[in-house]
Order: structure tokens, then C-alpha cells, then sequence
């Protein structure tokens, strides 16, 4: 299994197209960091938002928030709704399929190395923003969303919590992309198909009429992470959206999984 | 790895909704054989070996290779099989040693020593630096070969293995072909190129429809449609009633020359009677048909 994995991996790396993702997750912070250094303002009405040139530990937080919309379920969405479709189109999966590697080992290490970039990409984010940012403004205190003084360290501490949670309902994006790349075996359908998936979660979440099932929505649970950085901490959202987002994740990842089982690996 | 054949196919179905691609396939590839898979396009023998490697799910019959199932026994099944459909493929962005690294781990990584050896024998070795992508059709055919034989196979499967070849790689590719089998591998040969089959195969199967319309050794397939005989003489007419009262039938005259089909025996009394009536015998050639004169007479029966 390791070796699947460790190969489903380089082959993400060895696709250049993967690395315009995982750029665009470093230099959106950066470019963030530098417009915010020229000009005065910043985004005030965001969590974290006032304390920017207080601490280069806000930024990450506020970049977070804005990359939830649109730019990190696009980044997954690239990979997450390729990675089966494209070895289909190309043919590789029938190549990989005649060696000595059950169907479910392939597809194991497929979601692993999906989920490994994905983490990759918002932790990658996470590192630029906190450099660029405590160039800019230094490495302090950071105050919290209830207003109180978080050690420097500490807070460093919380950022990291908050990115391996925030990558939670993200893997949940990843999953529904696998399951539409294995079964529509079309890259672009599927990469579409996921991004459109992320923006309704989204769009749900604001509409008016749907309080009810709010917390239940992916989309809810990007900012899950706040509960962290209230004190004391707040567990509800965060537990909440470790077994909300456990049912995203899981059930489009065993129906991609049935599907994969017993599909017909023909000329695509 | 048990006794049991290393093909061994019994009532393979395969429907697409109302189509019928494969039609109830029976195949028997015994240790040893070069077996020779023939068929028009469309009749059914890229889906039942996509059947036989377990890439596509039978709808009614089971496949076995060694005596293992594919569909019970995933991947093990394939253990000492190896072999591509429609054309090896490979990851284009990735080098050709890569890519045979990454298909040696896949298979347990124990073979990965042998990437040099196999890539001597399809003569890649220069090249192997070289992203696929950039490879040529033939080169691309030979690393399906070279990633074939990584597995050290006991079951070779190749679909069209010659196809998009120059005549000179076609040439290497049927040597290779010639050479794995004088070494004990069992290879089952799809083709389109019925010489080739013909050079290489002791044993063959035709399919047309979906259905298997021969299976058995190609030197009886050819032996069945023997004893037919062309003869050029110096008075075809005062010929040919000499053949029919000896009892001939079917006797053509063609360009000058009699066409029949007759035993040995009755031939040679034949040419004595010939001889005995004053008429000169300048030539008598016997005709065998070859597999592409009886893989188009029995293919296109139902055409007709």
C-alpha cells in the first residue's frame, strides 16, 4: 500500500498543472501581504481582519477565509477531479490495474495522495502567509475572537490546529471530486462538477430559509476553526464539524469506491 | 503455479444493453502454445482479452488463467500474466525507466533489478531517460513489452502487438515474439496481420460476431482446406475431359490453366494418364490456402 501511495503521489508531483495550484495557494497570501503593506485599509468586517498589522499570525487566518470560497475548492477541485478520470482517458488505469495491485489498494492510494495535496496546499498557504506576514508586521500577540491576548506561540499552535481542521471540509470537497472523476471518467466534468458542489454548499449557507440545516452544510464548517480561537475555546463547532464533515467525506468516498470495484475498464 | 491452462474461457457474455459483444467465447490456451486471436474489428477480441486481464466484468461465463478468476481473485489472478489491450500506455509526463519503476512496485518492487535488463532486450536502453511522451509509436510498443516482461510472465497477452510498426520494428517485434515463446511463455496473440499469426501460432481461434467459429491447431485449419491443385498443360481442353472422366469435379479453367481439388493419389495417376495421352504437363503446383484466404472466407460468410 505504501508504495501505491508513495507513487500516486509522484505522479501528482511529476504533473506541472498540480504545481500551478499549489502556487497560486503561496502567492495569494503573498500578494494579500503586499497589497495590504501599499495600501492603508484592510478587511475590517472579517474575523481577525482588524488585528492584521498587529501580528503576522492574523494573516493566515483572514486568507483562510477569503481562499474558502472559491479558491481552495478550486485547487482541489483540479486534482481531486482528475485523478482517476484522467488515467481512464488516458489509459494508465487498465496498465495499473493488470499488475499485482488489487482494485481497492489503487483507489486507497489515490484518496491518500488526494487528501496528502490537499493539506499540502492549505498548509503551504498557511507557512507563506505567516512569513510573509511577520516580515511585514512581526511575529506577536495574537488577540483572539473574544478579544483577549493569545501568547505568540500559542498562537502558532491554534494556526496549526486551524488549518488541519479547516483541511477537514476540504477533504470533503476532494471526496465528492473522486467520486465524480471515477464516475464520470471526464476531467473537466468532474473538476466543474466539484467546483460547483463547493460554490452550493456555499450559496446555501447564505440563503435565507436555510438556519435549519446551516450547521449541517459544508460550507458551515470553514469556519469551524473559530471555535479555537475564542476563550476558552469553543468545542461545539469544531466537534460538529469533525462528524459533519465525516459524512462528506466518507459517503462519496465508499459510493466512488463501489463504483470503482465494478466498473468496466474498456477503451475510454 | 498450478497445472491448470493458462487460458481458460467458458461461455465468456459480454452485453452492452442490446449488443452482444461477446457471445458465449469458449477458449482453451494450453502451456507452450503461440495461440493466434483472430477477428474482424468489432467481432469481440479486444472485449474478451479486456475479460480475460479482469477489466471488464463478464455477463454471463467465467475466465480463468491458470486457473484463477479474475473477478474472484482480483489481482492474484494475474500472477505470471502480463501482456497489454488496445496498446501498452504509460504516463507520458514520466520518463520510460520511471515508468517501469513504477510498474515494478506495483508488482511488489522485486523486480526493479531487471528495468535494465528488460529494456536491453527491446533496446530501449538509451532512451529510457526520455519522457514517454516524447517517445515514438514503436518505442512506446516496445516498453509495453519491456514492462510486460518485468513480470517475468508465464501468460503473455498482446493485442495487435506489431501495430503502427515500421517493417523493420514489425520484423523485431515478431523475432521477440518468436524468441519469449522458444523460452516456455505461453502468448496469445490478437492480430490483424494474418501472416504474422500465420509465422507465429501453432494454435488459433477465429472469432466473427462475438463467436468462436474455429478454434484448433492452424496446421489442420490449413490441412482442411488443402489438396487443391493448379496444372498448366499443352492442350487444356483434351485435359480437362481427361479429368473428368477420371472423375474430377469442380475443374476451373483460369488464365489457361485447370483448377481443381483432388487427393495425392488420384493426381498422380493423373499426370501418368496425362502423359500416356500425348498431352505435355508444364506445370502442376499444389495450392494451400493461406490463413488469410480461409480467415476471410470464414469471416465473411455472414457479410455475404
Amino acid at each position: 500500500m505504501t508504495r501505491v501511495y508513495k507513487w500516486e503521489v509522484l505522479k501528482l508531483l511529476a504533473q506541472k498543472r498540480n504545481y500551478l495550484g499549489l502556487g497560486a495557494a503561496m502567492l495569494v497570501p503573498l500578494a494579500f501581504v503586499v497589497v495590504l503593506t501599499i495600501q492603508k485599509g484592510g478587511p475590517n468586517d472579517i474575523p481577525l481582519g482588524r488585528y492584521l498589522r498587529e501580528t503576522g499570525l492574523a494573516t493566515p487566518f483572514v486568507v483562510l477565509f477569503f481562499m474558502s470560497i472559491w479558491a481552495f475548492p478550486l485547487i482541489v477541485a483540479l486534482v481531486a477531479g482528475d485523478v482517476v478520470a484522467a488515467e481512464s482517458h488516458n489509459g494508465t488505469l487498465k496498465t495499473i490495474l493488470t499488475r499485482s495491485r488489487n482494485r481497492g489498494e489503487i483507489y486507497a492510494a489515490k484518496v491518500l495522495a488526494t487528501f496528502t495535496y490537499t493539506l499540502l496546499v492549505i498548509f503551504a498557504m498557511g507557512a507563506v502567509a505567516l512569513i510573509a506576514a511577520s516580515i511585514a508586521w512581526g511575529f506577536h500577540d495574537l488577540t483572539s475572537l473574544s478579544g483577549t491576548a493569545v501568547p505568540a506561540w500559542h498562537g502558532l499552535g491554534l494556526l496549526a490546529a486551524s488549518l488541519a481542521l479547516y483541511a477537514w471540509p476540504m477533504a470533503g470537497i476532494a471526496a465528492f471530486g473522486l467520486l465524480l472523476s471515477t464516475v464520470t471518467r471526464n476531467s473537466a466534468a468532474a473538476v466543474v462538477g466539484t467546483l460547483m458542489w463547493a460554490l452550493l454548499m456555499q450559496l446555501l449557507g447564505v440563503l435565507p430559509g436555510t438556519e435549519a440545516i446551516r450547521p449541517y452544510l459544508l460550507g458551515t464548517q470553514f469556519q469551524a476553526w473559530h471555535g479555537f480561537l475564542r476563550t476558552p475555546a469553543d468545542w461545539a463547532p469544531v466537534v460538529r464539524a469533525l462528524w459533519v464533515c465525516a459524512f462528506y467525506v466518507t459517503i462519496p468516498l465508499a459510493a466512488g469506491y463501489l463504483v470503482f470495484l465494478r466498473r468496466d475498464v474498456a477503451g475510454e | 503455479m498450478s497445472d491448470a491452462a493458462p487460458v481458460e474461457a467458458r461461455g465468456l457474455v459480454k452485453r452492452y444493453g442490446e449488443l452482444v459483444a461477446v457471445d458465449g467465447v469458449d477458449l482453451t490456451v494450453e502451456r507452450g502454445d503461440v495461440f493466434g486471436y483472430l477477428g474482424p474489428n468489432g467481432a469481440g477480441k479486444t472485449t474478451s482479452l479486456r475479460m480475460l486481464l479482469g477489466l471488464i466484468r463478464p455477463t454471463e461465463g467465467t475466465a480463468r488463467l491458470f486457473g484463477r478468476d479474475p473477478i474472484v481473485d482480483g489481482a492474484r489472478a494475474l500472477d505470471g500474466v502480463a501482456g497489454f489491450v488496445e496498446g501498452p500506455r504509460f504516463y507520458p509526463y514520466m520518463s520510460g525507466r520511471k515508468n517501469l519503476r513504477l510498474l515494478a512496485d506495483l508488482d511488489g518492487g522485486k523486480n526493479a533489478s531487471r528495468i535494465d535488463e528488460v529494456l536491453d532486450v527491446v533496446e530501449l536502453r538509451d532512451r529510457a531517460k526520455d519522457r514517454v511522451g516524447g517517445y515514438s509509436h514503436g518505442m512506446r510498443q516496445r516498453l509495453g513489452i519491456a514492462a510486460s516482461l518485468l513480470r517475468e510472465p508465464k501468460l503473455l497477452l498482446l493485442d495487435d502487438p506489431t501495430t503502427g510498426l515500421d517493417p523493420a520494428g514489425m520484423r523485431d517485434m515478431r523475432e521477440l515474439v518468436k524468441r519469449l515463446a522458444s523460452e516456455g511463455i505461453t502468448i496469445l496473440l490478437s492480430s490483424h496481420i494474418l501472416a504474422e499469426v500465420e509465422e507465429l501460432s501453432n494454435r488459433v481461434a477465429i472469432i466473427r460476431s462475438g463467436t468462436i467459429i474455429y478454434e484448433g491447431l492452424l496446421q489442420e485449419l490449413l490441412r482442411s482446406a488443402g489438396g487443391s491443385y493448379r496444372l498448366s498443360t499443352t492442350d487444356v481442353e483434351r485435359a480437362r475431359a481427361l479429368l473428368l472422366a477420371r472423375g474430377f469435379e469442380g475443374i476451373q479453367v483460369v488464365g489457361g490453366e485447370l483448377r481443381f481439388q483432388a487427393d495425392v493419389d488420384a493426381v498422380e495417376a493423373a499426370t501418368v494418364a496425362l502423359g500416356e495421352a500425348g498431352i505435355g504437363i508444364s506445370a502442376l503446383v499444389p495450392h494451400t490456402a493461406t490463413l488469410e484466404e480461409l480467415f476471410l472466407g470464414m469471416t465473411e460468410q455472414e457479410a455475404a
